[in-house]
This record gives C-alpha cells, sequence and structure tokens, in this order.
C-alpha cells in the first residue's frame, strides 16, 4: 500500500518561515532537501492579490487560510478532572495552513524576548528567591542566553526585513528606542512606520507621565527593501488588511517575500504540497529516525520518504503532536511530573482599554499589522516579582491593526449587539476609539500540557492531540496589575468613555473567543533531558537526527509576540547543525 | 517587331535563368572567419555561454519541455513557425550535422540539406558571429547537451511564404557582410568592441529593439545605421528606443542600465513580457566584465556618452516622501476630490502600489511617471499589463518573481481606457489617450502573464 520515495538527505516537515529558513541554510550545504507541507501552495499573487485577498468576511470571519477543523484539530480541557471534547469551531486561536504557514497571516509584530527571559527560573530565584515560584509552576531555562542567540536574532530581523528603532546598540541607550531591550548588534534594517494618531497620543501621554514610548517592530515594511537572499519587500500602504490575510502587496514580511523565490532556485531543493506528515519513523535501535511517512493527498496513499535528517517545522501544536505520535522522547505524565513531551504547553495573558472620544476620529482603516507605539516600563525585567506577588509582565501598546466593518468596530460597553441600536451606535461610534492593550507572559504549571487524547482521532486515524490549560492566579494577578498601569495611562488621555478588559480572579480558559494563536511549550528546549524534550540546539535527546523548530521550544511564554525568538532560534539551529552536526552526526549535547 | 520580340524573349529566358538559379543554385556557404587550428578546443563552459547569451533556449526549449528539444510555436506575421530540435540526437535533432553545416545555419541560414531557414532564427545578427564562438557552439550543442529524440510539427506555411526560395531575395536585401567589423562607435576601444559584439551578434538585440524595413528585415544592424536599436514593435507591445536622448541608456546610471539587464529591474522600470525571458534566460547570465561592455557600447552609442540618472537611494519612509510631493497630480490624488474617473481607478486599482506620486518603489513597483513603456506610442504595452498583469524574471541577485495581478476581470475597456489615458499624462508624462476600441484589442490580443 504505501510508496517508497528515493531517499532524501533531508526531509523538512512543513515550508512555513522554519522550514523555509531551514531549506535555505541546508541547501548552501549541498544536500538534497525535500520539504512537505501539508496544506496547498501558496504565492503573492495570485493567491492573495488585490481585490480579491481585501475580503474580510471570507479570510476574517470564515478563515479562509486556516485550517479547517475536520482535517486537523485537537480536543481541550481545563483540568485533569474534565474529558476533553473537540475544537470543532475555530475560535481561541487560528493554525495557519498551506506553504507560507504562519508566517503569511501573521500581523508581522517581531519582538526579542528580553536577556532575562531567556534564564527566567534563573533569573527570578538569584533576584527574589526560589521560594516565591509557587510550586505547580514549572519554569525555566532556555538554555541558551540572549547573548549567544543574539546575531541570530538580528539575521531573522534582517531576513524579514524589519522597521523599527533599536533602542539599545552594544550596550548604549538610543533615544527613541525601547531602553528595556537587550543590546543589539545593529540597528534595525529598516525605520519604524509612520505612527496614526491613536498612537501619537498614546505617546504623548506616556511620554508626560515619565514612561519610554517607543515604535513597535514592524514586518511591515516602511519602505523598500532588499535582503541578503536577494528578495525584496515593497513599502506597506496601511491597508490595514495584515492579521488572517496574505499580504497582497509584498509589504508583509512572510516565507513567500523574504525567502521561497530563492529557495527554489536551489536545484537541490524541492517540495511537495498536499503532503501531511503522518509520523517520523525510527530505526529499530530508536535511536536515529530513517525519514518519514506521508499521506500524499493527491495519488491517495500513505509515502515512505527516507532521510538522514528530519526538521520539524510544523505549528508548534503539530510539532508535539507528531513527537507524540512517533513516539520520540517521553510523553510527559502530570501526575508524576515525568516525561517531556507534552510538557510545559502554555499560552498568552492579555487585555486592553478602549478609549471613546465623541469628538476624534481616528481613521482606523488607515493600518497595518503593526504600527504602532508600545512601552516596555511593565516589562518582565522591570518588574518586583516579590513586591508585587506574581511572576511575569507585558508590552502596553496602542495602535490599530484595522478598521474592518465586521470585526473591528469597537462600540462602548452596553451597546445593543444588532438593530436600530447598533446601528445608531456604528453610526456614533465608528473610528472614534483607541486601544491600549497589555500583552503579556503566560507561566508554565504542572498541569498545563499536552498528550495524546484516548477517545477521538482525525481522519487518518491517529488519536488527536489532547490539550489541558487553564489560567492560573499569578498570570490573572499580573494581567490585573497590567489593567492598573494602563488604567493611570487611560486616565490622562481625556476620552469620553473607558471601557477595560482585564481577566477577573478565577477567570478558566475560553476556547470561543480570538485571543491568539502564541501557543508556546510541549516540545521545550532545555540543558537537561529529564526536564526538555530537545537541547539547546533544538534536537531531540532521543534521536539525534531530529531536529523541532518552533515555538513548541519555549518553557514558557515570553510577553511577546513569538516570530523573532522562532526565526532567531532556527539560525541558531541551523548554523549548529552546519558547522557541527553534519560533520559528525550525534547527539550534541 | 522581330528584334523586340527577341530582346522579350532573351529578358524571359534570363528571368527564368535567373529564378532556375534562385531556386536551385545551392547557396555558397560562408567559409569560417578565423582559420582555428584543427585541435582548437572551446573553454571550459565556453559553449554553454554562448548559448546563454545567444538566448538559443528563448526558442529551441519548449515551456515544459527538454532543453533544446524544439517545438515552441512562434507565431510571425507569415503563420505559425515550429523551433526546431537541435540536441545532438541523430534522427530527429542536429547530432549528425557538421561544422561547416552548423555555421551555415548561423551564418547563411540555411540547414543540413540546403533548405533555407525562415528569419525567425535571428541568423541576420548571428551572421557577426566569431569562428570560436561558432566552434564552442557547435561542441555543446553536439557533445555537451544531453539529446532527445522529439520529433517537431514541420512548419508549414500558406502560399507563398511556403516557396522558401523566396528567402534568397530577402536574404539579399538583409544579410551584411558575414563576420564582426566593429561600427565608428566601437572602433577605438576593445571594452566597446566586446559589447558591440555581444549586443549586435549574440544577444541580438537588434531583432527586437530596431525598427523593422518593409521587407521585415532590421533597419541597420550596428550603429554606423541610423535606425540601429531606435525601437521596434513586437506583437503590439513596444520594444523601447535604446538611443534617443530620452532613451534608458541615455538618461540613466551605467550601474542601473546594469541593474535591468542583469535582475530585470531597477529604480525606473521592471522588465516584462519578451524582455523578461531574455533577463531569465539569458542576460542574467552575463559575466561581470560583459554585462559592463553591453552597458558601455550602449551607453556610448549617444554622443553624450549615457545618462547619470539613479533613483534616490530610499533612506526615507514612503509616507515622509508622499507628504512631501509637490507634484500636481499627486496633490490631487491626495486631497481625494473632485477626481476623474481615471483618477479614481487609479487611487481604487494602482495606488496601493505604485502610491499618488506614481513612484511605485525601487525595484519592487516601477515607477509610472516618465515610464517608457507608460508613454510609448505602441500601447500594447500598457494596455497589456494592465489587462493582465505582468511578472519580473527571477535571476540569482533577485529571485523574487514580483507580480502585478491583471485587472481583465475588474475594468471594461472603457475603463481601462480611462484609467491608461489618465496614466500617459499624470506626473509629467506626456503620452495621448487611448480609446476603448485599442483596449478591446489589446483585451483579444492579449496572453495572460500568470
Amino acid at each position: 500500500m504505501a510508496r517508497t520515495n528515493p531517499k532524501k538527505d533531508v526531509v523538512i516537515i512543513g515550508l512555513g518561515w522554519t522550514g523555509s529558513i531551514l531549506g535555505m541554510e541546508l541547501a548552501d550545504e549541498g544536500l538534497e532537501i525535500l520539504a512537505l507541507e501539508r496544506g496547498a501552495d501558496r504565492e503573492t499573487v495570485p493567491d492573495f492579490a488585490y481585490p480579491q485577498m481585501i475580503d474580510e468576511l471570507r479570510y476574517g470571519v470564515r478563515y479562509g487560510l486556516f485550517q479547517k477543523p475536520r482535517n486537523s484539530t485537537l480536543t481541550i480541557r481545563r483540568n485533569l478532572q474534565e474529558t476533553a471534547l473537540p475544537y470543532r469551531q475555530l475560535g481561541s486561536f487560528l493554525p495557519g495552513d498551506g506553504v507560507g504557514g504562519a508566517g503569511v497571516h501573521w500581523n508581522g509584530q517581531t519582538w526579542r524576548p528580553q536577556e532575562v527571559e531567556w534564564r527566567l527560573r534563573s533569573y527570578v530565584e538569584e533576584n527574589f528567591g526560589a521560594d516565591i515560584i509557587p510550586e505547580d509552576m514549572t519554569i525555566q531555562d532556555w538554555g541558551v542566553t540572549y547573548d549567544e542567540v543574539e546575531p541570530y536574532l538580528t539575521r531573522f530581523e534582517n531576513v524579514a526585513g524589519i522597521s523599527g528603532k533599536a533602542g539599545n546598540i552594544k550596550g548604549v541607550i538610543q533615544p527613541g528606542g525601547n531602553p528595556f531591550e537587550g543590546p543589539r548588534s545593529t540597528e534595525y534594517p529598516m525605520p519604524p512606520l509612520v505612527n496614526t494618531y491613536d498612537s501619537v497620543l498614546f505617546q504623548q501621554a506616556a511620554q508626560a507621565m515619565g514612561l519610554h514610548p517607543f515604535p513597535r517592530p514592524s514586518a511591515n515594511a516602511s519602505r523598500a527593501y532588499v535582503n541578503e537572499y536577494g528578495m525584496q519587500l515593497g513599502p506597506c500602504n496601511y491597508c490595514g488588511f495584515c492579521e488572517r490575510f496574505g499580504c497582497a502587496n509584498y509589504s508583509k514580511s512572510s516565507p513567500q517575500v523574504c525567502i521561497l523565490d530563492a529557495l527554489k532556485r536551489r536545484p537541490n531543493f524541492s517540495y511537495r504540497t498536499n503532503s501531511e506528515v503522518l509520523r517520523i519513523d525510527k530505526a529499530t535501535d530508536g535511536k536515529t529516525a530513517t525519514g518519514v511517512t506521508y499521506y500524499d493527498a493527491d495519488a491517495g496513499e500513505e509515502v515512505f520518504q527516507p532521510a538522514d535528517l528530519v526538521i520539524v517545522c510544523a505549528f508548534s501544536l503539530h510539532n508535539v503532536h507528531l513527537l507524540l505520535l512517533s513516539q520520540i522522547g517521553q510523553p510527559y505524565d502530570p501526575v508524576a511530573g515525568t516525561g517531556v513531551v507534552g510538557r510545559n504547553y502554555s499560552y498568552q495573558v492579555l487585555g486592553g482599554t478602549n478609549l471613546f472620544y465623541r469628538e476624534k476620529q481616528f481613521n482606523p482603516f488607515v493600518a497595518t499589522g503593526s504600527q504602532g507605539v508600545s512601552i516596555d516600563d511593565y516589562s518582565i525585567s522591570q518588574i518586583d516579582f516579590a513586591k508585587e506577588g506574581f511572576i511575569g509582565g507585558s508590552y502596553i501598546t496602542c495602535g490599530h491593526t484595522g478598521g474592518r466593518p465586521i470585526t473591528q468596530i469597537s462600540l462602548p460597553p452596553n451597546t445593543a449587539g444588532w438593530g436600530a441600536g447598533w446601528k445608531q451606535a456604528v453610526g456614533d461610534w465608528y473610528g472614534r476609539s483607541l486601544s491600549i492593550a497589555a500583552h503579556g507572559s503566560n507561566m508554565s504549571y504542572r498541569d498545563c500540557y499536552l498528550d495524546l487524547d484516548p477517545t477521538y482521532k482525525d481522519p487518518h486515524g491517529r488519536p488527536l492531540m489532547r490539550m489541558t490549560f487553564d489560567w492560573k492566579p499569578n498570570d490573572i494577578r499580573m494581567n490585573q496589575y497590567m489593567g492598573d498601569r494602563i488604567g493611570a495611562i487611560a486616565d490622562t488621555m481625556g476620552a469620553d468613555i473607558v471601557a477595560a478588559s482585564y481577566m477577573a480572579d478565577g477567570k478558566q480558559y475560553d476556547v470561543r473567543p480570538y485571543q491568539t494563536t502564541h501557543n508556546v511549550g510541549g516540545a521545550i528546549m532545555g540543558t537537561d533531558p529529564a526536564t526538555s524534550a530537545v537541547n539547546r540546539y533544538l534536537q531531540t535527546w532521543d534521536c539525534h537526527n531530529v531536529f523541532v523548530m518552533g515555538a513548541s521550544a519555549f518553557p514558557q511564554n515570553t510577553q511577546y509576540n513569538p516570530t523573532g525568538a522562532v526565526g532567531g532560534l532556527a539560525y541558531w539551529a541551523a548554523n549548529a547543525i552546519r558547522s557541527d552536526y553534519l560533520k559528525n552526526p550525534r547527539p550534541l549535547m | 517587331m522581330i528584334t523586340f520580340l527577341r530582346i522579350l524573349g532573351g529578358l524571359v529566358v534570363a528571368a527564368l535563368v535567373a529564378l532556375l538559379a534562385i531556386i536551385y543554385l545551392p547557396v555558397r556557404h560562408t567559409p569560417p572567419g578565423q582559420q582555428l587550428a584543427a585541435d582548437w578546443t572551446p573553454a571550459p563552459g565556453q559553449g554553454e555561454y554562448v548559448a546563454k547569451m545567444a538566448d538559443c533556449a528563448a526558442c529551441h526549449t519548449a515551456p515544459g519541455g527538454q532543453p533544446f528539444a524544439g517545438g515552441l510555436a512562434i507565431a510571425s506575421p507569415m503563420g505559425t513557425i515550429y523551433a526546431s530540435n537541435i540536441t545532438p540526437d541523430a534522427a530527429t535533432g542536429i547530432g549528425d550535422w557538421t561544422l561547416d553545416q552548423f555555421r551555415a545555419a548561423l551564418v547563411d541560414g540555411v540547414d543540413d540539406e540546403g533548405h533555407r531557414l525562415y528569419p525567425a532564427m535571428p541568423y541576420e545578427n548571428f551572421r557577426a558571429m566569431s569562428e570560436e564562438d561558432i566552434r564552442a557552439l557547435y561542441a555543446y550543442f553536439t557533445t555537451e547537451v544531453p539529446a532527445v529524440a522529439n520529433e517537431v510539427t514541420p512548419t508549414r506555411l500558406a502560399f507563398p511564404f511556403n516557396q522558401r526560395w523566396g528567402i534568397r531575395l530577402w536574404d539579399w536585401v538583409a544579410l551584411a557582410k558575414p563576420g564582426f567589423q566593429p561600427d565608428a562607435v566601437a572602433a577605438a576601444d576593445p571594452q566597446l568592441q566586446r559589447g558591440a559584439y555581444l549586443v549586435q551578434a549574440l544577444a541580438h538585440c537588434g531583432a527586437c529593439h530596431t525598427p523593422r524595413t518593409p521587407f521585415f528585415s532590421q533597419d541597420g544592424l550596428t550603429a554606423d545605421s541610423a535606425q540601429f536599436l531606435t525601437g521596434g514593435v513586437l506583437g503590439n507591445r513596444p520594444a523601447p528606443d535604446l538611443r534617443g536622448p530620452d532613451s534608458a541608456p541615455q538618461t540613466w546610471s551605467a550601474d542601473d542600465l546594469k541593474a535591468l539587464l542583469t535582475t530585470g529591474r531597477n529604480a525606473h522600470t521592471s522588465v516584462s513580457g519578451d524582455m523578461a525571458l531574455a533577463v531569465e534566460d539569458s542576460l542574467q547570465y552575463m559575466t561581470d566584465a560583459d554585462a559592463d561592455a553591453v552597458v558601455a557600447y550602449l551607453r556610448a552609442l549617444n554622443p553624450k556618452g549615457g545618462g547619470s540618472g539613479s533613483a534616490e537611494t530610499p533612506v526615507a519612509v514612503v509616507v515622509d516622501r508622499l507628504d512631501a510631493s509637490t507634484d500636481a497630480t499627486a496633490r490631487k490624488l491626495a486631497a481625494g476630490t473632485d477626481l476623474t474617473e481615471g483618477e479614481r481607478l487609479y487611487m481604487d486599482n494602482c495606488a496601493a502600489c505604485h502610491f499618488t506620486d506614481g513612484k511605485g518603489a525601487t525595484e519592487v513597483f516601477p515607477p509610472l511617471a516618465g515610464n517608457a513603456i507608460v508613454q510609448s506610442g505602441v500601447t500594447g504595452g500598457l494596455l497589456d499589463t494592465i489587462l493582465y498583469g505582468a511578472e519580473m524574471p527571477s535571476a540569482a541577485k533577485r529571485p523574487e518573481r514580483l507580480r502585478m495581478p491583471g485587472f481583465a476581470d475588474r475594468l471594461s475597456d472603457q475603463e481601462v481606457a480611462e484609467l491608461a489615458t489618465f496614466l500617459r499624462g499624470a506626473w509629467g508624462n506626456t503620452a495621448g489617450a487611448v480609446d476603448a476600441g485599442a483596449v478591446a484589442s489589446a483585451r483579444v490580443a492579449g496572453v495572460p502573464a500568470n
């Protein structure tokens, strides 16, 4: 039944950001590479072409670019006592599909975790004492330091063409940038985008309070750009169709715009779409992988693809699912606290305050996914955890990502949800509000994890993955703290109506409303095989020829959007493979 | 009367003899322009490089077909011509051709059996090819290229074009002396001579960029002819003038010209259509020295010695640039009031990339202000692009296939005409209006680029 393909040197699972990066890096080594992508092929034109892409109903509401739950989903419960049920309708998070992956539909906010976040447990213990860490909190160090990864974070930002303003270059604080970031080796490759009116007001208010506003680092190009591969970005026109959309304008950094046409020129690289990897196949001794088995949807058959090196580059949740299905690494057991695969799944803690002004018009349809102004004054490195009673932090930010008519009309509290009252309110309030948001860390906990579901199966007959996750008091307190800080800023901004939305005590995870697709952990990196699934080079401890990229490696979630760290770690791991592993394939630790 | 009849009869006989001679006398093959030693061998890679520079693949490799196995259908004013298989396959390719036969095809336009080739094969230009390059090319096509058995559809044109002997008459009009002789522009300088050789012979730039005579021959093969490279028409698209005072080589910097030839894009414009194929399959592979030589020669065609215009270095963010623009069209579009239909269509369909100042973005979105294709008297290039879009070629230094989507499904003929008319008069552009009839023709003639 199963067909066997000719052997390749490398097989890459998933052709998004990390698959494209690893493809490019390993193609330079002259290796024969095949990338397998479960979804369809996608190119800017025709797949994201104007005007078809500017269709909020099709792409923003009906999720045209996302995975269909009928093809791929997981089950979710909030604690060990509940029975997990399938996530049948996309809500809380939106895994992408197709070539380019999440790199197609993201907003483009491109951050670096702070220096202290890479060694969070050590930082907390050294500065506040181990006893402030709650007993069920399983945070740990990443196994790499900021200084080690910095050149690779820079490389990714240069490949992606990020617009921004550095706040710290080699230890020298730069006016106008983020003074609380780690030292950068260079300035951003492009100057920041121009601020819209809402972010200008926020900037003025923050400045007046002695805070340190700076432009959000953005993967929406502020001008034309050429990267190291000769790939090009065009200047963004602020159309406001970033998140959930492919960019019609070559302006939002994506694998398509930044890497893929260069990669496709390499004669030793090829890729197949509609080819979902079902499992990674192990050698009989279990110490290496022999290749992968995928389902060729065009041919309607399973295919064994032999390879010397397997690079797992799917979305973070799918990376973990594949490791569980392939029995690479011991599955995590939350009761015994043993095992590693599935351990430390975490999410992101968000909240926000809307300010409504009867006399101001913000023209929110002039927007980009990542234009805006932020402050890091309440970030992880700036908070006295012992005093405040929580571990974590947030960046606080203001800036429209769009003014789209279906999902981006912000109305004051207690407005009618339909009918004449709603219509009246839309007429009165469209474009008359700004939003200040807190985007925060989420710690990892003993009973927040991923494993295989005992009941439900996917269309290939494989067990679905099961997510067990809920909010914890530590993170709720952090979110409430941010609400107070934002409230203090909002008080100075003269709004007619202020509507705040933060987590209440005892808040439970609700999968229905969209929150964020920053799902991290489950195949975390580290230096101890007892507490991590991959080592500091993203190599699995069990099979030395299997490397796992992506946010599944985060031991807990940072306060930032993950892509900057994901891209940097991909180049970091690629360097280890190129400079060390290929010469002598073996466990690197 | 008898004398008259005798004279008449003599003339008829002479004409008949001449006709029979034209039809049946074998062509005298041009001898080698240079005597090379019998054991002369080309440098490694030379033949492949010559094949790239002459862009043999453009016609002899069909889309999706094996390299050089022929079969591409080439539309000509006389009918469809099918490119031949030039792989070493003896039965269907040129595996059994001698060097003399191979040379005759390149410089005399005659195949191994003495049949005349249609001038879709640019032997008008290849006639200037050096013997070393011919030998290198022969070695490449008979020993290096994999043989492919591919029987190509025979070319069968309608009468009178199926009478191949008539091409002999055309050859008398069209062909220059064989071999490369530097023109006055290139005479004094080895780099200019190399550039002239590449432009005139291998890259056969004149096949598109030189206007045609009433006999469809190129109106000049070197700079010694005033019409050489002054612009031609390819289908319904313009092949821009390369010599006039407003032409690219005479207004752009050398670096910008080199970027266009080797990457298909620069700060001023980007290539599309057949020129995109020329960059993708041929020009991007020029050695740096050859690219510099071509650029130097093209610039030397003008007494001023070429332009210096280089687009602004993109240091500022685009929004700041737009806010600072003082151009009347840019200000009117930014104000957004009392727009004409053409202006409104531009804002709704084009301004997202090309912006209100019509300057686009360096190497990504071609400027429309001052654009030669936009303002050409041959409007097909502009209309084709609006209707069916355009795609930049993938080149080593600029691999991205940046594409403009087509708007044929979205805009009516009248709307395209309004839009094109606006573009041709905006931001200081000075070309005339386009009517809906021209759009209707372009809509039928155009081939979707994507």
